[in-house]
C-alpha cells in the first residue's frame, strides 16, 4: 500500500475525530509488516504513532502523518495545527495531562504519551509554537542485517 | 491456560473469534487507561478491561494482544467488534468487575504481565 510509489505515504488526521482516531497508526503497522521490518521495531514504532495520532485528536484540530522508509531507518513524522504546546519540558513530563474528563473517559490523558514517544523511538524530536501547531518527528533505525 | 478455560472461570459471553478458543493464554493485564496498556502491554498478553470503545480495540491491535475481555458487562461497539473480527482477536465480556475477574484468573493460575 504505497510504499512501492516512493517509499513516503501521507495521512491525514482530522481534530476531535474519536471513532477513526488511532485508525492511521493500524495501517502504518500493517504497512511496516508487508515491508517486513522487524516485529520488534515495529511495535515500538505502533506504540509511539498511535499516541501521537491521539494527540492530535485530542488536543489539535488537525494534523499530517507521514510515514517515509529508507533502507536504513524510518521516520514518522506527525505535524499539527492547533494550540501548540506552551512548555514542552513540562508536557514531556510522566503524569502531566491537560486532557479533559470526556478524554480520560475514553482511557486517555494518563499524562504518559510524550514520555512513551520518546521511550519507544530510537530519534525523538519535537517543536511547538503555541496557538499555531506541534510537530514530533521520530526515527526508528532498521538493523540491516535482520532486512530482507 | 485456553481462552476456552478463561471463558468457564469468567462466565463469559463470546462477542467474537469463538474460533480461537482453543488458543493458549501465557498472561494478562488489566486497565482502564489505554496509555497504560501501551506502556506495560506485552505481545500474546490477555488484555483485561473496563473500557470498551473501539480505542480498546486499536490498543490491542497495536500492542498485538491475543484477546480481549471486557469486565463489568461491557460490550465493544460494532466498530470495535469488526476491528476485531478483522484481526482475528477475539473479545470475551464478563459480569465481573475488574479485581474478581483479575482474582479468578491469577488464583487459577494465569499470571501477570511481567
Ligand atoms: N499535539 C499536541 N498539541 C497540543 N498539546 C499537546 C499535544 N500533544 C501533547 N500536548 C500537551 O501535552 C500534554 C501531555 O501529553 P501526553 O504526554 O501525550 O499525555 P496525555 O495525552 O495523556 O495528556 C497534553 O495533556 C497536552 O496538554
Ligand atoms: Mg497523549
Amino acid at each position: 500500500m504505497g510504499i512501492e510509489n516512493g517509499l513516503s505515504q501521507t495521512f491525514e488526521i482530522t481534530g476531535n475525530d474519536f471513532s477513526k482516531a488511532g485508525s492511521i497508526s493500524t495501517t502504518v503497522k500493517e504497512i511496516l509488516q508487508e515491508i517486513g521490518i522487524d516485529s520488534s521495531v515495529i511495535r515500538r514504532a505502533a506504540i509511539a504513532s498511535y499516541e501521537a495520532e491521539m494527540n492530535v485528536v485530542m488536543y489539535a484540530d488537525k494534523g499530517q502523518l507521514i510515514l517515509t522508509v529508507t533502507p536504513e531507518k524510518f521516520t514518522i513524522s506527525v505535524e499539527d495545527e492547533g494550540q501548540g504546546i506552551e512548555n514542552i519540558e513540562l508536557a514531556m513530563q510522566e503524569g502531566y495531562s491537560t486532557a479533559t474528563e470526556e478524554m480520560r473517559e475514553m482511557g486517555f490523558g494518563a499524562g504518559m504519551g510524550l514520555p512513551n514517544i520518546k521511550k519507544n523511538s530510537d530519534e525523538f524530536e519535537i517543536a511547538s509554537i503555541p496557538g499555531k501547531g506541534t510537530s514530533l518527528k521520530m526515527t526508528f533505525n532498521l538493523d540491516t542485517k535482520k532486512e530482507k | 491456560m485456553t481462552l476456552k478455560e478463561i471463558k468457564e472461570i469468567l462466565k463469559a459471553e463470546v462477542i467474537c473469534g469463538e474460533e480461537h478458543l482453543d488458543e493458549e493464554i501465557k498472561f494478562a493485564g488489566g486497565s482502564d487507561l489505554m496509555s497504560d496498556v501501551l506502556a506495560f502491554g506485552k505481545p500474546g498478553i490477555l488484555l483485561l478491561t473496563g473500557l470498551s470503545n473501539a480505542q480498546s480495540v486499536r490498543t490491542a491491535i497495536i500492542i498485538e494482544a491475543k484477546a480481549i475481555v471486557y469486565v463489568r458487562g461491557k460490550r465493544p461497539d460494532k466498530e470495535g467488534i469488526k476491528l476485531a473480527m478483522e484481526k482475528g482477536i477475539p473479545i470475551l465480556s464478563t459480569q465481573y468487575m475488574m479485581y474478581k475477574t483479575c482474582g479468578l484468573l491469577y488464583s487459577q493460575g494465569l499470571p501477570g504481565v511481567s
